[in-house]
């Protein structure tokens, strides 16, 4: 513990440490001269391009990559151009920059992937520099070509080129530039000489970096910050002039007393910096530049490359992977000799504590006395974070969980997650997964991404118990990792169909919201229909699985799985896909044997496609539905010869389905037509389309009494019938002398109440009571009532001794009129009731 | 707004916010702006839209392919000097067919946003959910297209999204089996991607409307079913005859009676109205003088009001009180519309007629009664109810009464109406008998069907929604929560369809842990449709003293006989799909 300050040292107000994270595992003969070599931010992979000089066809330059602790993850001999640039892309990705303008893309396994070209101009003057970079919008890449002309893409994924404007005077590559990314666009800034321009897409400007030192004729080196907010400038007077990136505000400049061009410069911040800090890097030499004067100088014993980062700068020699960053506050606070800082006290406390001592009780009492506890507490949660030796960590963090037993309602989230996130950490920084993430950056960088490029470098199981540790919901975590196992799974080529399915059903058995669609995608775009179809099989939403079965030209199997989904949009999806593809008869055998498809598709014939409907009732033999189906057609047509025929189509396919009533009721439809076209001809009364019903009573109306009974006998409709309709027809005609006549043919089969009522509903009381006394006694009271003779009505009710019919007749007496009829009604109800 | 969703068991508002929080969303898309000003609304019909100075037309449909059609016409007539931006907004889920359509017809690039606005069940009211599929029954047993049924299981989906798990599914009914597959199906589709919630509702039941087929035949006999049967309520407003709702102000004696028809909206934000929308209609009367003496009571108490603070506690409560005055004002006055016909002479002889079907009465001969309804040619759809409901109540006609019926039905009404008669055999409301006994007896025994004894002012039984009869399908409901269906075995198996039971697994942590008393919650959802008599047996049970069971209703559509039986008439002569 006492060592921590070891590798500290001081620059101005605060530290600076340099630790070692890895000794590299890989073995380079010549170190990292006369490599091309390209590192990711956040702990990525780094590539070798070796040789790439040499430009003889025998001796290829060999590309090799590697994790960050130097363990080997792919090798191939280059074949393709000249390579100018290597980098990474966001998404781990490595893009090779090749002189004429292509850029090839590989994955971390060497895998080839695609290529792009920066445009014709490139390709015509070649790439003489270029420059990778990354901003909120993705990997961008920068090119300076030949003619002395940049060419930018924003977004490799989403290429648009652009051309930014000339820069004026430049006749010979200028001494050094940059990309920024300002006001959401990325812009060039460039130095010919002392003169310094910004360029954007529609103009090149002039800038002066305020308070720069006068001795300076040239500005040979530049770099900007991790997150495009400083810059730093080197000029040829030895000078770092470091501001911000929109040159507004100069913030130090320091004299490094060399006046050879460096190497490589980086800024070395952190997020809440004390101070602006920059690394330069000669050959062998290292100097950290910050406000004051002085310098803190490293001797480098190899060649080295600067990889910035978010809160330092990685520096990755031929044996050696370092970091070097500001020495984070808290840990400042704690470690820096003789602090009193509360964190710093209370580790002391736990020190002793350990000793048992009962000092540990006086610090404890010094922190409490100034209320600091949480505070120290906080500090050293904090601090261990920042650690990067285990033992570090766990000596924080046990002082941490020393202080908070003292406390009470101490929120116990940050220490919880911290442990967590460290464990985590861990884990990844081990050197045989070789990703030396910082606290900082892992939560910049976020849990997901964490996931997914693990993921990526096929660290299965370590990616699902990260996800299990962090408790990240099955659905981002476990599941998303075992499909990405599953897709890789399906690729090998080596292992049959039934292994692979096998395993893979095996493993995302119980994963919930696994994707087999996907997989099985995958295992279909290497060329496996058969493993493809066995994964689909494992695939719970059938939406996905249909798609797929499609483009696998497996449709009946398509059909069954829409079917089996219930989703009937997916169901017409297939049909209508199968109908153009398939010829008619094998259309419709499909879909005989898909008997919801079928019914679907009837539906959807019925609006669309009437013809294809009949065709289809034809194919089963459904004679019932085409007879309906000609009655309805029947319907629409406007001349009557076309609805008989028609009709008679209905007869005969009714005949066919041995449905007798239906042939008998059409013919007798056809019959009425008939017959209302040749009276419409005779008697020029508009029939055609009436109801049966309808047509007697029109006759009856206008007194073409013997045609309505002439339909009354050939339609042998119901004598009940005729009668009501008959009487009201009379009745609506006022023809009472009619009326009376027909109620005398023979004895009513609907008796004579009707007779009264309908006389009454027109309002004729008088031939209303011709017929009260043919009524039946039951009804005798209720046609009394009808013509409102209550006399008779009470009299009728009084002799049949109903007491309901009592009840009636006294509901409707009033009491002022009717005033003896009452008390002779409720004498008679009263007898009723006894009996 | 909303009150009228807060007030159950279960807040159904939850599911109203998640609705309307899609519906800004997709507003935010098209618009690109936060305000969402509706300028104008248009009912959707062929050729140019209307003109309106707006920027941004929304489509909200069904995705039907008919639609499709008339949006294209739409599209195809835009004024080219001053386009407007298009937008569709399929409810309640996009359809790759009618997409597919609007490419053919060339218009499908006109569209900005193509969308879906999930939007399955709507709450209606507290207790009340509709999906507001109107063709559902004839699609599912008509048509062999169980759209609905995909939709209905989506919308169970989302319920249990927002509502937790429901761990115990019951049905019965073939396609109550069909949704519950689905259901099943899609759970392991979405495994993972929900956050668990605790369970609200404790069991799920699905009930094919043609496991009782009986019932919406009835006339319902509740204030609510009778507002229905009579005046049709659609989205939860009535339109009503003006006449009896003039407002009677002084000097002017009625001279211009309102000639538009009178709009309520109904639902249990209304006191009075969620106090007597489910009684029997013969109990309403006595509920509104009650209701009638309160107000008047409370209007009183102003002359009690001395101090100046009692006569400012007085006011505060006008506005209330002069709500609850107009509320019975207008439920008086419907009252007395439906009273008009509920006294009338046919009413009573129809009435009649169901209940002895519904007893088994003569149910095996032709009724005199129909028999002279047709002859006075009444309307169609009264005699196709009488006459399906006989068929039901007999399991089936002997073919000469089928028949004679039918004869009489086809000359008086036309011929045109065989369609319509094929419809009614193919879902099952019409048949001829079989050799198989006739069952219903069995049934209406077992179930208790029929109770002899209805109060209906102080109801004991469900019975008092039809005055006797007891819907069939709040009975199997009723069973299930006491004692188990296991007791009705027998007649289950008469019913049509199989009868089920599936658990879905809840996550261990969010098994409920009932408190004694409380009572378990279940969702019961009628596939096919429902009626307001049968919501109010179920709100019955919900309220009866230890029934230890709240129910909440769900359904494709809220119907009765009338509606029903229309949406299964097939008239050739106008183009209807």
């Amino acid at each position: 513990m006492a060592f921590v300050t070891a590798n500290w040292n001081p620059l101005g107000e605060s530290f600076y440490r340099k630790i070692e994270l890895y000794e590299m595992g890989w073995n380079l003969k010549d170190g990292l001269r006369e490599c091309l070599v390209a590192a990711a931010p956040y702990g990525g992979p780094i590539a070798l391009l070796k040789g790439h000089y040499r430009r003889s066809p025998s001796a290829r330059p060999q590309l090799e990559i590697y994790s960050s602790s130097g363990l080997p993850l792919a090798s191939f001999p280059w074949k393709s151009g000249v390579v100018k640039q290597l980098g990474w892309t966001v998404s781990d990705d490595l893009l090779c920059v090749q002189e004429d303008g292509t850029v090839l893309v590989y994955d971390l396994w060497g895998g080839f992937k695609r290529h792009f070209s920066m445009g014709n101009e490139v390709s015509q003057s070649q790439v003489l520099e270029t420059k990778i970079f990354h901003s909120p919008y993705g990997t961008g890449v920068a090119i300076l070509t030949g003619a002395l002309r940049f060419t930018l893409a924003t977004n490799i994924d989403d290429i648009k080129l652009r051309r930014l404007p000339e820069v004026p005077g430049l006749q010979e590559a200028p001494s050094c530039w940059a990309v920024l990314t300002q006001d959401r666009q990325s812009k060039v800034l460039v130095a010919n000489g002392s003169q310094l321009f910004i360029l954007d897409n529609t103009a090149c400007t002039p800038v002066t970096p305020p308070g720069l030192s006068p001795q300076a004729s040239s500005i040979v080196h530049m770099c900007v910050s991790f997150s495009y907010k400083y810059l730093a400038l080197l000029t040829d007077s030895g000078h770092v002039w470091m501001g911000t990136s929109n040159l507004k505000e100069k913030l130090s400049e320091v004299d490094t007393k060399i006046k050879t061009p460096p190497k490589q410069m980086a800024w070395c911040r952190r997020p809440k910096s004390q101070q602006p800090s920059a690394v330069v890097m000669w050959d062998g030499l290292l100097i950290v530049v910050g406000e004051c004067k002085e310098t803190i100088q490293y001797h480098l014993d190899d060649d080295s490359v600067l990889v910035p980062e978010l809160d330092g700068v990685r520096i990755i020699s031929g044996t050696h992977h370092e970091l070097l960053q500001e020495v984070p506050g808290a840990c400042e606070e704690i470690f820096k000799i003789a602090s009193m800082a509360p964190g710093a006290l209370l580790l002391e406390a736990h020190k002793e504590y350990e000793k048992e001592s009962q000092k540990a009780d006086e610090y404890l009492r010094e922190i409490k006395e100034q209320s600091l506890l949480s505070e120290a507490v906080r500090q050293c949660v904090e601090a261990a974070g920042h650690e990067h030796e285990p033992e570090t960590q766990k000596t924080l963090l046990r002082a941490a969980s020393f202080g908070k037993c003292f406390l009470s309602n101490f929120p116990p989230e940050q220490f919880v997650s911290m442990c967590r996130d460290l464990r985590v950490l861990n884990a990844v920084r081990d050197y045989t997964v070789g990703i030396p993430l910082t606290h900082t950056q892992f939560k910049q960088m976020t849990v997901q991404v964490l996931i997914d490029r693990l993921v990526y470098r096929k660290l299965y199981p370590l990616a699902i118990e990260v996800c299990r540790y962090l408790k990240t919901p099955e659905y981002q975590g476990v599941s998303r990792v075992l499909k990405h196992w599953a897709c890789y799974k399906v690729q090998q080529k080596e292992e049959s169909d039934e292994v692979i399915a096998k395993a893979v059903s095996v493993k995302l058995a119980d994963a919930a919201g696994i994707s087999y669609s996907e997989i099985a995608t995958k295992a279909y775009e290497s060329g496996r229909t058969e493993l493809a179809i066995k994964l689909l099989e494992f695939e719970p939403r059938s939406g996905e699985q249909v798609p797929l079965l499609l483009k696998m030209k497996k449709s009946p199997l398509a059909l069954s799985k829409a079917i089996e989904s219930g989703d009937t949009d997916l169901v017409y999806t297939v049909v209508m896909y199968l109908k153009n593809e398939l010829n008619r008869g094998d259309f419709f055998m499909m879909l005989r044997n898909q008997p919801v498809a079928l019914s679907l598709y009837k539906q959807f014939c019925k609006h669309q496609e009437q013809d294809t409907l009949k065709d289809l009732f034809n194919q089963d033999d459904d004679h019932e539905e085409l007879g309906n189906f000609y009655v309805k057609a029947s319907y629409k047509d406007q001349r009557l010869e076309a609805r008989v025929a028609l009709l008679q189509s209905a007869v005969d396919e009714y005949y066919k389905a041995k449905n007798d009533f239906s042939a008998k009721t059409t013919e007798d439809e056809m019959r009425l037509l008939r017959f209302q076209r040749k009276l419409e001809e005779e008697k020029g009364e508009q029939l055609v389309g009436f109801s049966l019903h309808d047509t007697m009573t029109t006759l009856l109306s206008v007194g073409l009494h013997k045609h309505a009974e002439q339909l009354y006998k050939d339609f042998r409709v119901p004598d009940k019938r005729f009668w009501w309709l008959k009487l009201k027809a009379l009745a609506e005609k006022e023809d009472w002398e009619e009326l009376e006549k027909f109620g005398k043919t023979k004895k009513s089969p609907v008796g004579y109440l009707p007779f009264v009522e309908v006389c009454i509903k027109h309002h004729n009381k008088y031939e209303a009571k011709k017929y009260v006394s043919k009524v039946t006694p039951e009804q005798k009271v209720k046609a009394h009532l009808a013509v409102g003779d209550m006399e008779g009505a009470a009299e009728a009710a009084i002799e049949r001794r109903n007491e309901s019919e009592i009840s009636t007749v006294l509901s409707r007496c009033s009491a002022t009129t009717d005033h003896l009829l009452m008390e002779r009604l409720n004498r008679a109800k009263a007898t009723a009731v006894k009996k | 707004m909303a009150s009228h969703l807060f007030c159950g068991r279960v807040n159904l508002n939850i599911l109203r916010e998640a609705a309307r929080k899609d519906l800004r969303e997709f507003l935010d898309k098209c618009s690109g702006s936060k305000e969402h000003e509706v300028e104008k609304m248009f009912t959707l019909k062929g050729g140019r839209i209307p003109s309106a100075a707006v920027k941004n037309i929304v489509f909200f449909v069904r995705p039907r392919l008919e639609l499709m059609d008339i949006i294209a016409e739409n599209v195809a007539s835009e004024d080219k000097l001053h386009p407007r931006d298009f937008h569709i907004l399929f409810v309640p889920r996009r359809s790759l067919l009618c997409e597919q359509r609007l490419k053919e017809k060339g218009v499908l690039n006109s569209f900005t946003n193509i969308d879906e606005y999930i939007l399955d069940l709507i709450p209606y009211d507290g207790d009340l959910l509709s999906m507001e599929s109107e063709s559902s029954f004839r699609e599912c047993y008509l048509e062999s297209d169980q759209t609905s049924l995909y939709h209905a299981a989506k919308g169970l989906m989302t319920l249990q999204a927002l509502y937790g798990t429901i761990p115990q599914i019951f049905g019965k009914g073939e396609c109550a089996r069909h949704v519950a597959n689905m259901m099943l199906r899609m759970k392991r589709e979405f495994a993972g991607s929900h956050t668990q919630i605790l369970p609200v509702f404790d069991t799920l039941l699905l009930l094919d409307r043609n496991v009782d087929l009986l019932t919406p035949l009835a006339t319902q006999l509740t204030y609510e079913g009778l507002i229905d049967e009579i005046f049709s309520i659609t989205n939860g407003y009535v339109k009503l005859p003006p006449e009896k709702f003039a407002q009677k102000k002084q000097g002017e004696g009625g001279k211009d009676l309102p000639t538009e028809p009178k709009k309520l909206q109904l639902n249990s934000a209304e006191e009075l109205y969620a106090e007597i929308r489910d009684k029997n209609f013969n109990a309403v009367g006595a509920a509104l003088s009650k209701k009638a003496k309160v107000i008047s009571a409370a209007f009183e108490e102003r002359h009690n009001a001395k101090t100046v603070g009692e006569i400012k506690q007085f006011v505060s409560q006008l506005p209330h009180m002069q709500a609850a005055r107009s509320s019975l004002a207008n439920h008086t006055s419907i009252a007395e519309l439906i009273k008009d016909i509920t006294t009338s002479e046919d009413f009573f002889d129809s009435l009649t007629v169901e209940q002895e079907f519904m007893t088994g009465v003569d149910t095996d001969k032709v009724s005199t009664y129909i028999e002279d309804c047709v002859a006075q040619k009444d309307p169609l759809i009264k005699i196709l109810r009488l006459v399906c409901m006989q068929s039901v109540c007999n399991n089936g006609l002997k073919q000469k009464v089928l028949d004679f019926y039918k004869r009489e039905i086809l000359q008086t009404y036309g011929y045109k109406h065989i369609l319509t008669l094929k419809n009614l055999e193919k879902v099952g409301l019409l048949k001829p008998q079989s050799t198989m006994r006739n069952n219903y007896p069995t049934i209406r025994k077992t179930l208790k069907l029929w109770m002899e004894d209805t109060n209906e002012q102080n109801p004991n039984d469900i019975s008092y929604v039809y005055s006797g009869y007891a819907p069939l399908s709040v009975r199997l409901t009723q069973v299930l929560a006491r004692p188990g269906w296991r007791s009705i075995e027998e007649v289950l198996k008469m019913l049509p369809g199989p009868h089920f039971e599936e658990r879905q697994q809840v996550p261990t942590g969010l098994h409920k842990k009932r408190q004694p008393g409380e009572n378990r919650t279940t969702l019961v959802f009628f596939l096919g449709g429902v009626t307001y008599a049968e919501i109010a047996a179920l709100r019955f049970l919900s309220n009866m003293e230890d029934s230890g069971t709240e129910y909440i209703i769900a359904t494709t559509k809220l119907i009765n006989g009338t509606s029903w039986i229309k949406s299964l008439m097939d008239s050739p002569e106008e183009n209807l799909p």
